[in-house]
């Protein structure tokens, strides 16, 4: 690592702008780890750009400061597409929420993870269109109660990490707003990835959806209800007294006063194939409890890397272009 | 200068010398009509004519054989003279089926060759073409030299010795009608033997069975009593200089990859298969070597929005599309507008709305493009003329957008896209460079929408030390471009921005009239410029105070175009639309215009204005 480059602390990342979020909104968390992410990645500032769509979460652009643009409505994997191919010497990251990413922009999403562009996509996930004032979205539960909503949803809801791990993702995380530690580790992961890096972060929104996620937080609960994955080791949760093992192609919980800790399902989120990942993706409370953590992480060639290899190798098999020959090619002729 | 090679010896018969001809050629979808087309095409070019076509061909890739729908027809004008379209009515007609009769036979002029196989009126053929009796008996073709080959069996027996299969042999008999078409209008064989022998590489017996197919044609021609002499096209006097023949979307690509070098900025491409807009997409394919970046998006949108984020990132950035698309990048291009960021948006227009007629010409995306975003949302227009004239505009566009930092329309059409003519190639120093200059920190604050005397903002890319920045939809605080929802701001930055659009008209000169200074004026945009200057000089011609002027910007328009237009008693404007140039013109300028408007999905013939200015001068 080169010693020239700046040593850059937390406050650096921050902008001039004020920050407008509600009060007690889960944004603010994930802001205040991003800037204590970036510092440890030795990426001078000017090199790092956050695009992001529309939507609450959308605004965290302009809350940092690094190269930035607050783009249109579901589209920032497109514009990140199209700045990472082009300059894939910069660290992009794509700030979304769940009606930005999935909703209006779930194209793009699918197209820019299964393309594994090398940018770093973190879905704020919230189940709620904040800032048009509480309709419900894509990850709303079925019976949910909004103003467009007002007898409950009948809308089926689509899972993010499912829906990334379909798409062909190579890296696939999820963390929670306020578990700082282990967001920080997340976002890290993330950026050290080479190729698309999804995370969904559960968001609470206190003004239209408060509390959606309170049964992974809170101190009663979360030990029953959160799943930490750890790379190569077993499904264990409940203060180590629970357990995931299969029975046949299914999940089940059991006692580990019962079940000897080899025979749980094992993670592995380096394994080629993606089932043992969507397996978990689908494990949702309350029936089981609900994992946080790297689901998937595998190598893949990148877009980005791709693009510049097909111009660079023609460059070098055929030579540096010359304007003018090439506006001759072809059959020719001469008028005296 | 012919040449002529040992298989292909040159005609014993008179010759007759003519100033210019038009032919097309009409067969099924599957007939290789185009392929014949552009073949007579390029060696008519290299020739040394003048040359101008049109392909027209329908929407399906396999439309029902032998039925009228299914008709493929591509139209060539080749002349001694300067030529500005592909010609009116035709001094011949090539048929391959019954249903490519019907439906073309009415533009052939009266004492016109018409040739046709014979092999291909028997009842089932008739019966596709939905015809009770053999057009060929009769007299209802009495009108012209109708001359009968029976191309089919000519085909098989000429390709007998390659054993090739009967269906592959029948495939070879566009080539026989090539080599008759050729032997009569005394063209150079050498360039599509050329192209035989590449194209089929690999394929020795095919290859080998279309150059006896295409030699069997010739020497039909050159044996058969049908036809008494040949004809002759003398080369055209056209300005000195290196020519190829190029159609409109590859004379486009190479504009594109033009002005990349000449501003020194790689090209990346976001676009979305249309047609007729695709053939920009393969053509920058192929020019990776040029630094050329081309991304297949996964939708219109993408394909705006990823241009633009290479637009933020330094790129020269670039959006190709027809009507349907760019209807879906509308928001996308809005956000580039208030951006500021310099890219193309490229529309090569055909027949609408929706996805109506996507293989047919028209005019009929102005508005659209001109008004067609939410908010108050101005952005430069420029459009083509012809197919060589796509060249020089994607680099003037690319030249404007990056002056005044803004996205930039450039405005093709089916026509001009899918049409050729000869191209004068640019002596490459010659071509003034695209000076470009990003900021880099000076230790003040910067101010992102601070802007020069042209109203241009600074274009700082990320990489830059010290000129971290955040732009985005919302509105722009002037200079500093934060967000703000004051209300003065708001009016200051709407009118900042029309003003700089506005300001586009100090680069773009003045216009030009061809012909009279007063009188009647005939004013185009887009490709029916060719038609329009064809129709006023032959107008002059005969002694009426006719004048053309040709828009190449549609917004701004050249500063001094209300004093032209004042200076006329009459102002015809022709587009193949309902009057789209014509709304705007009378909204800017308190004068009177008349329109001649079509939208039939074909070009204007020079006859139809030639009528509608006659009409008005009477």
């Amino acid at each position: 690592m080169s010693t020239d480059l700046p040593v850059l602390k937390p406050a650096d990342f921050a902008s001039d702008q004020d920050v407008r979020w509600c009060p007690g909104c889960g944004d603010y968390s994930i802001l205040a780890q991003m800037k204590k992410v970036l510092p440890e990645l030795s990426i001078p500032l000017e090199q790092i750009v956050f695009i992001s769509g529309i939507g609450c979460s959308s605004r965290f652009p302009y809350y940092m400061n690094t190269y930035g643009m607050h783009s249109i409505h579901g589209r920032a994997p497109a514009f990140a597409t199209g700045l990472k191919s082009s300059r894939p010497e910069l660290s992009v990251w794509v700030i979304t929420g769940d009606g930005d990413a999935l909703s209006i922009g779930g194209n793009h999403l699918m197209h820019a993870i299964r393309r594994n562009i090398n940018v770093n996509i973190v879905l704020f996930n919230n189940s709620i269109y904040g800032l048009t004032k509480g309709q419900y979205s894509p990850t709303s539960k079925v019976g949910h109660v909004t103003k467009s909503t007002p007898l409950g949803s009948i809308d089926h809801p689509l899972n993010p990490i499912s829906v990334a791990l379909a798409a062909e993702a190579t890296f696939v995380a999820r963390s929670i707003d306020v578990n700082a530690k282990h967001l920080i580790a997340m976002l890290t992961r993330a950026a050290q990835h080479k190729g698309t890096s999804f995370v969904e972060v559960y968001q609470n929104c206190n003004v239209f959806n408060d509390g959606a996620w309170d049964y992974m937080k809170d101190k009663a609960t979360k030990a029953d209800n959160v799943l930490e994955l750890e790379n190569g080791k077993p499904l264990v949760f409940g203060n180590g007294e629970k357990g995931i093992r299969l029975n046949g192609l299914s999940p089940e919980i059991v006692s580990l006063k019962d079940v000897p800790v080899d025979d749980l399902l094992f993670h592995d989120e380096s394994c080629a194939d993606p089932q043992l990942a969507f397996l978990l993706s689908r494990l949702k409370h309350p029936h089981f409890p609900e994992p946080i953590g790297v689901f998937r992480s595998v190598e893949r060639p990148t877009y980005d890397d791709e693009i510049n290899r097909q111009v660079s190798h023609a460059t070098n098999e055929q030579g540096k272009g010359q304007l003018s020959d090439l506006l001759s090619s072809g059959d020719t002729w001469t008028v005296e | 200068m012919i040449s002529t090679t040992d298989q292909f010896p040159p005609t014993s018969k008179p010759s007759e010398s003519v100033n210019g001809v038009t032919v097309r050629l009409a067969g099924d979808s599957g007939d290789g009509m185009q392929l014949l087309g552009s073949q007579l095409t390029n060696t008519s070019a290299l020739s040394g004519n003048d040359v101008a076509t049109f392909p027209d061909f329908p929407a399906e890739i396999r439309a029902p054989r032998g039925t009228r729908a299914g008709v493929s027809g591509f139209q060539v004008q080749f002349s001694a003279e300067e030529i500005f379209t592909p010609g009116d009515g035709l001094d011949a007609l090539i048929c391959m089926n019954p249903a490519a009769l019907v439906t073309n036979v009415e533009d052939l002029k009266p004492g016109g060759i018409l040739i046709v196989n014979s092999d291909s009126f028997g009842e089932k053929d008739l019966k596709l073409a939905k015809l009770d009796k053999n057009p060929l008996e009769g007299d209802g073709l009495e009108a012209y030299r109708l001359i009968q080959v029976p191309m089919t069996k000519l085909t098989r027996t000429a390709v007998a010795e390659t054993e090739i299969s009967t269906k592959l042999a029948d495939r070879c008999k566009n080539f026989f009608a090539m080599g008759l078409v050729f032997w009569l209008y005394g063209r150079d064989v050498e360039p599509t033997l050329r192209f035989i022998e590449a194209k089929f590489r690999g394929k020795e017996d095919v290859s080998s069975a279309n150059r006896l197919a295409l030699k069997a044609g010739w020497n039909y021609g050159e044996t058969t009593e049908d036809f008494a002499s040949t004809y002759q096209v003398p080369a055209a006097q056209l300005e000195p200089g290196t020519y190829r023949n190029i159609m409109g979307n590859q004379a486009l690509a190479l504009g594109l990859v033009a002005a990349s070098q000449l501003s020194k900025k790689p090209l990346f491409l976001g676009s979305y298969p249309i047609t007729p807009a695709s053939d920009v997409l393969h053509e920058l394919s192929k020019f990776k070597r040029y630094g050329v970046r081309t991304f297949q998006a996964e939708d219109e949108i993408a394909a705006v929005c990823s241009a633009i984020g290479a637009a933020f990132g330094g790129n020269m950035a670039v959006t190709t599309s027809s009507g349907p698309g760019i209807a879906l990048k509308g928001e996308g291009i809005g956000l580039g507008l208030i951006l500021e960021l310099p890219f193309l948006v490229i529309d090569i227009q055909r027949g609408g709305p929706s996805t109506g007629l996507p293989t047919k010409t028209e005019q009929s995306d102005l508005l659209m493009v001109m008004y067609g975003r939410n908010g108050e949302s101005p952005l430069p227009i420029i459009a083509a003329s012809s197919p060589a004239d796509c060249f020089n505009v994607a680099i003037e566009a690319w030249r404007v957008a990056t002056q005044f930092m803004t996205p930039v329309f450039i405005l093709s059409d089916g026509y001009i896209a899918n049409g050729a003519e000869p191209w004068k190639i640019p002596k490459t120093d010659e071509l003034p460079p695209i000076e470009i200059d990003h900021p880099v920190a000076d230790g003040t604050v910067f101010e992102p929408y601070r802007r020069n005397d042209d109203l241009a903002r600074p274009w700082a890319i990320p990489g830059t030390p010290g000129l971290m920045h955040r732009v985005g939809g919302l509105e722009k605080e002037d200079g500093s471009g934060n967000v703000s929802y004051d209300p003065q701001n708001h009016q200051k930055m709407v009118n900042t921005r029309a003003q700089k659009v506005r300001n586009v008209a100090n680069a773009i000169g003045d216009l030009e009239v061809d012909g009279a200074q007063s009188g009647l004026l005939v004013l185009s945009w887009g490709g029916t410029s060719g038609a329009c200057r064809t129709a006023a000089r032959a107008c002059a011609e005969q002694g009426k105070s006719v004048g053309h002027a040709h828009l190449r910007w549609l917004n701004p328009f050249p500063k001094n175009l209300g004093e032209i237009l004042n200076r006329y008693d009459q102002i015809l404007i022709p587009e193949l639309n309902t009057g789209q140039l014509r709304l705007i013109i009378k909204s800017e300028f308190s004068v009177d215009v008349e329109g001649y408007n079509k939208v039939q999905g074909k070009p204007f013939a020079v006859s139809e204005i030639v009528e509608k200015i006659n009409s008005m001068l009477t």
